[in-house]
């Protein structure tokens, strides 16, 4: 009983540190630098912040643009999406069938975890004996016993 | 052992299904010269709804894949306006894609350049990715079949214009 609701506590917490990127994402903030972090640049494939081809430029000025007239973060994020698609997001939006990029490594993560807490339950139980009593340490049977004897004396000088 | 086994296998088949996926929702791009060129509608960069290369079939067509940013785009661009001034009409046009860029630096471009032949907007990238481009320019002669007639990877110069595709289009389409 104590076992499982070790158990359960240390899934929780897991599952806790799984979640905890996605809700940072959430926050609302808008720097360069941050923007930088959180968009690509579509030519170049990378980060915004890693790209310097003139595409990066050209949609970091948009970025510097758009922070100047006073656009939070998320409505720089949907003017660039309007001007790149999807794409340009480096996390996938939170909704529709992108929704399954958050949830998926999540409920894996818990199954596994689960399977997990199982496996070390049902290995504990089977290393008890049936009766409920420690093992006992009785020492070799007499058959083992006459045996080592026999050994022993036959190497005896 | 026995029960485990299916369980085993469905995870198996998930996995290489979800690979499958993965590979083949990458799809095949690219166009081969005589093959159909695609002709997807994409937005007019004026913002005024949508065209497609579709609505120019029966005409010559120098689908010319551009971005602002895009250095060669800026050298190429008065060659690309003088064949429109001199072979643009009834029976032939360029037909500018703006490819990953922004719209009002692709319609400064468009007033920079003078350019006067349409003009679609490829923000995602989705069209230019249709006909196989890794980069910009790039500028694929389609014949009035809506056929590729010939694939050029970077800058469409004068001289090539005059060597290669001037060659091809109808003489009364001056």
């Amino acid at each position: 009983m104590r076992s499982t609701a070790t158990a359960v506590a240390l899934l929780v917490a897991m599952a806790g540190l799984a979640l905890a990127p996605v809700a940072g994402a959430a926050s609302s903030s808008s720097t360069l630098n941050e923007l930088e972090n959180e968009v690509m640049c579509p030519v170049c494939g990378t980060l915004l912040g890693l790209a310097e081809s003139p595409q990066a430029q050209s949609e970091k000025a948009f970025i510097r643009r758009l922070i100047a007239a006073g656009k939070t973060k998320e409505q720089i994020k949907d003017a660039l999406v309007a001007e790149y698609g999807d794409e340009v997001l480096a996390l996938p939006p939170r909704s529709g069938f992108d929704l399954s990029a958050y949830l998926v490594p999540v409920i894996a993560f818990a199954i596994a975890a689960v399977a997990l807490a199982i496996g070390v339950l049902r290995w504990r139980r089977q290393s008890e004996p049936a009766d409920g009593r420690a093992a006992a340490a009785d020492g070799p049977s007499s058959e083992d016993a006459e045996r080592l004897e026999a050994d022993l004396a036959r190497y005896d000088l | 052992m026995s029960a485990r086994a299916p369980i085993a296998v469905f995870a198996v088949l998930a996995v290489l299904g979800l690979l499958s996926y993965g590979l083949l929702s990458k799809g095949s791009s690219g166009v081969a010269l005589g093959e159909p060129a695609p002709d997807s509608p994409l937005p007019r960069l004026s913002g005024e709804g949508t065209g497609s290369l579709a609505e120019y079939r029966g005409k010559w067509v120098l689908v010319n894949f551009w971005a602002s940013w895009c250095i060669p785009c800026k050298e190429e661009a008065p060659a690309l306006q003088e064949l429109q001034r001199r072979h643009g009409g009834e029976r032939f046009t360029v037909l500018g894609i703006d490819s990953r860029d922004l719209t009002d630096d692709g319609r400064a471009f468009v007033r920079r350049y003078g350019l006067t032949y349409p003009q679609l907007r490829d923000g995602d990238g989705d069209g230019a990715h249709e006909y196989g481009t890794t980069g910009v320019p790039e500028n694929f002669l389609v014949d009035p079949q809506g056929k590729v007639r010939l694939a050029l990877a970077g800058p469409a110069t004068e001289e090539y214009l005059q060597r290669y595709v001037v060659p091809l289009l109808p003489r009364e389409s001056s």
